[in-house]
């Protein structure tokens, strides 16, 4: 089945948000009229409410085409936006994507994108017609664009480290999870690249990709083809860490890891810090023990690769819930699946998991394994509040899309990351009564 | 322009645009009053804009509103990032559902995800396999399909799937032209959903109901029962939140009105020339004299003429006292508008009710006549008449040439009708706020509302302080320096 409801991913042209959370960078989307609009409205401001930022949302340049363009093919409509563009927007990068007209159309984007970079203009250029993939791949089709066009090979700077996790805007926490992997990072003595969110260095940090000392997969699996062509590239040694650390199990083990591949020991962070998670732990437990009658007792999240795992093994490793059907939306590349599996496979009782991002697919998995005697914690976007409901069960919206949520700077990985999401599931379930 | 093809031709699936069919316009820059003249001789014509910001399409519109009826299914033929607003218009679906007294629930919309396969081989099976989908899924009365540029570009017959499914089903299929690229005009997605509810849906009158009166509109709240009761009628709010059984007969109306023929052009002139159903000519309901015109109209139509009268006295007389108050605390407040087009006549309507100075305005598009080609109802002619000539722009949503004028003409208040928009001019520290509902301002206690409204946004400008001393611009100084209309062409 391929029809699909209530959709999680959207497609390839959410590469706009990506050159959106790099500072100063600004996409120039060569598409139809509404394309740019359905996107920031699908990945930003559907999605906990992120906004048009700096230059996005109805401020980008688009060359809106028409019935002319799909005909007679759209090259100087886009020399037209181009040209403005570079007079009237203040920016330091100029991405062009383009939209499904102008890849069935066969417009050589490319070669207009040349004439400019001849003449010195920042741009770049990159397909992402909507027929071609999801949200995802065009976010990874942006980056190594980036590379391929933008980076020249740099002196290495020792404790750089490029970190390649949560994609900008799909997911509604990640400008705070970018934050809080970078504490992680700083605390044990190493310099974060994060090259997306507020205080990123916008092309500046780009430039300096190179430099870097490792490439850091903090992924399930968006991220290894932009560091395997960065060590094609460069060199760079890259380490993949599948499981987004949430809350002190994974993040220490995600600490090891690194300090272990940096040689550097960081037991005393890792002392420090599980010190603190475990204080608040502690404290509470009065409420896990007491309210137990009524909490839940088996979970499914129903979110991208980086949530259904991330949050499953907090859940079932730290938490000591245990997992009913899962379900990953992002619609994960088939040579990933079995990595994947494998993740949910560790956690107790072997969950059952699905691949699939229609609405009316995980309905039917989750009515199945209902139980009168259980209530349901889903873990999910907002499409799933009415489901929830119907399973008289408890619901927290983590993933694209969070239409009713507001988010700010939250973020759910690391140690604080843990204790924000329990104070999230559990105050939303206080709040049912 | 007075001698017309007939606005509906049922023989066709797709509606003819809005720039061929009415010669409407997305770029503009004058005033009220050589807009409205140029509109009523025709001489109005397009500038090209060379330089563009992002758009909207119509088949944003056309999903929004078909997406609203509750027992229907939509099928958006397209790759996935054409359902990007599924996930708004289900918001709006839920919202709107409650404001009518209707429990939430999510929208009966489904996406055939076309991939590269299919944009190179064709994706007829995968439409089949999703409108069957849809139609298990769902149990629809209707189910609509809407056109992108993929499934149009690709030139395949959706239709030939329509019909055929619609004999095995047993329920009407429409396809719905609303492909981004065909239309500058993203209005024109409406009427494609009206094209194809006029086709497929609105049956021939078994009966007339005469106090039964088709109002066309959004989702905004049903403000109409204390206006149409005392008159003996009945309001029929169409097509959101209208079953499909309902709209099969909105044929036997006494009337249809509208609140904002941008909107409901369409599908009202559909009405009257195939039906019957007489459409209220007037300036849309919003200040006294629109107010008074479009309830004067109505009684005029349906023969409540003294029944209207009354209304209107006991309206104004409630009204009056309070209407004087916030003239007075507002005076002297000058306003930028922007919004949609009759609907920031509207809006710009109001706003000289309240004695508010409108220094500019910025309306989406423009439309010169509407299907029915009546002078009455000219919205722009309206306010020009009561209220005066203002600066206006046909901006089709551009940021930069509204943040240039905003920069400029340094507004006490900025009023959006239209999401993505209000942020420019809070980024300026200019007090800005939008109004969802567009039966908010409407009539006389909409226009009180209103007022208290604005009166309120101009107490406190703190967060727009705070908001413009911490925000940065993407615009570069060399266009501030330039004229807002710098990159529209001649008109051709």
């Amino acid at each position: 089945m391929n029809a699909i409801g209530q959709p999680r991913q959207f497609c390839a042209l959410g590469g706009q948000q990506t050159v959106a959370a790099i500072e100063r960078a600004l996409p120039i989307i060569h598409a139809g009229p509404g394309c740019s609009n359905k996107i920031f409205g699908a990945l930003a401001h559907c999605n906990g409410f992120q906004g048009s930022g700096y230059a996005g949302g109805n401020a980008i340049p688009s060359t809106n085409a028409t019935e002319t363009e799909v005909v007679f093919g759209g090259e100087q409509r886009l020399r037209e936006v181009i040209d403005g563009a570079l007079q009237v927007m203040d920016g330091d990068l100029f991405v062009v994507l383009t939209g499904c007209t102008a890849d069935l159309v066969g417009d050589d984007v490319p070669a207009v994108v040349a004439e400019y970079r001849r003449r010195g203009a920042p741009i770049l250029h990159v397909s992402t017609g909507g027929f071609k993939g999801y949200a995802n791949w065009g976010h990874e089709q942006v980056v190594l664009a980036i590379i391929d066009q933008l980076l020249e090979p740099a002196p290495r700077q020792e404790r750089l480290v490029n970190v390649w996790s949560v994609l900008p805007y799909q997911d509604p926490f990640w400008a705070g999870n970018l934050q809080a992997l970078g504490d992680l990072l700083r605390s044990i003595g190493l310099t974060p690249n994060l090259l997306f969110g507020h205080a990123s260095g916008g092309i500046a940090a780009w430039r300096k990709i190179p430099a870097a000392a490792l490439n850091l997969v903090v992924s399930p699996w968006p991220g290894l083809d932009v560091a395997q062509r960065l060590e094609d590239r460069f060199g760079t040694p890259w380490l993949h860490q599948p499981v987004l650390p949430i809350g002190a199990v994974e993040t220490s083990a995600f600490l090891r890891a690194v300090g272990t591949f940096a040689h550097i020991d960081v037991e005393p962070v890792v002392e420090r810090e599980e010190a603190r998670f475990y204080h608040y732990l502690d404290r509470s437990a009065d409420f896990f023990l007491e309210m137990r009658w009524d909490l839940p007792s088996r979970f499914s999240c129903v979110a991208d690769s980086f949530y259904s795992i991330g949050a499953s093994r907090f859940l079932a490793n730290e938490l000591g819930l245990l997992p009913g059907p899962q379900f990953v939306t992002d619609n994960p590349p088939e040579e990933h699946q079995a990595t994947l599996r494998a993740l949910f496979e560790t956690l107790p009782g072997k969950p059952a998991v699905h691949f699939t991002q229609d609405s009316g697919q995980i309905a039917d998995v989750l009515r199945a394994a209902a139980d009168a005697d259980h209530h349901p914690l889903i873990l999910g976007s907002s499409w799933d509040r009415d489901l929830a409901r119907e399973l008289d069960g408890f619901h927290l919206s983590v993933s694209l899309p969070a239409n009713n949520r507001l988010v700010l700077d939250r973020a759910y990985a690391g140690y604080a990351g843990g204790l924000r999401l329990m104070e999230d599931i559990y105050t939303g379930i206080l709040a049912k009564y | 322009m007075t001698n017309h093809d007939p606005a509906f031709n049922p023989n066709i699936t797709s509606v003819p645009v809005r720039e061929a069919r009415l010669g409407s316009v997305v770029a503009y820059e004058g005033t009220a009053a050589d807009l409205a003249r140029r509109s009523r001789d025709g001489s109005l014509r397009e500038r090209p804009r060379t330089f563009t910001e992002a758009g909207s399409c119509a088949s944003s519109c056309a999903i929004c509103l078909l997406s609203l009826i509750p027992d229907a299914a939509v099928v958006n033929h397209a790759p996935l990032g054409c359902a990007g607003d599924f996930t708004q218009f289900n918001a709006v679906n839920r919202f709107g559902r409650v404001k009518r007294g209707l429990p939430p629930a999510n929208a009966h919309l489904l996406s055939t995800n076309l991939r590269e396969n299919e944009a190179v081989f064709g994706g007829l099976a995968r439409l089949e396999e999703t409108v069957r989908e849809a139609h298990a899924r769902f149990a629809p009365k209707a189910i609509f399909i809407t056109a992108s540029c993929t499934s149009a570009i690709t030139g395949e017959d959706s239709d030939s799937v329509a019909e055929k499914l619609e004999r095995e089903f047993g329920i009407p299929i429409a396809t719905v032209a609303c492909e981004g690229f065909r239309s500058r005009l993203w209005t024109t997605g409406f009427d494609a959903a009206y094209h194809a509810i006029l086709r497929k849906i609105v049956k021939p009158p078994r009966e007339r109901h005469p106090e039964k009166i088709n109002v066309v509109t959004f989702w905004g709240e049903d403000v109409f029962d204390d206006l149409f009761t005392p008159l003996g009628l009945k309001a029929n709010p169409i097509v959101p939140f209208a079953p499909i059984d309902e709209i099969a007969r909105i044929s036997e109306a006494g009337a249809t009105v509208q609140i904002c023929s941008t909107l409901g052009t369409y599908l009202a002139a559909g009405l009257e020339e195939r039906y019957g159903v007489p459409e209220v000519k007037a300036p849309p309901p919003y200040g006294l004299s629109g107010m008074d015109a479009w309830m004067r109209a109505l009684g005029r139509t349906v023969g409540r003429q003294a029944e209207v009268e009354k209304v209107v006295a006991r309206e104004r007389e409630r009204t009056a006292g309070e209407l004087a108050g916030l003239r007075r605390e507002l005076k002297g407040v000058r306003a930028y508008v922007a919004a949609g087009s009759v609907h920031g006549h509207s809006i710009r309507a109001v706003l000289g009710e309240l004695g508010i100075e409108v220094v500019g305005s910025s309306f989406w598009h423009h439309d010169p006549v509407f299907d029915h080609r009546d002078a009455a109802a000219d919205s722009l002619l309206h306010v020009v008449h009561n209220y005066g000539d203002t600066p206006v722009s046909i901006c089709n949503k551009q940021v930069y040439q509204v943040v240039n004028q905003l920069r400029r003409l340094r507004p006490d208040v900025f009023i959006v009708r239209h999401p993505g928009m209000a942020v420019w001019g809070g980024k300026l520290g200019i007090p800005t706020f939008l109004v969802e509902d567009e039966h908010f301002g409407l009539g006389y206690r909409g226009l009180l509302r209103y007022g208290r409204k604005i009166a309120d946004a101009v107490s406190n400008p703190a967060f727009f302080r705070h908001l413009a001393r911490h925000t940065r611009l993407p615009y570069t100084d060399w266009w501030f320096a330039q004229r807002s209309s710098a990159f529209l062409g001649e008109e051709r």
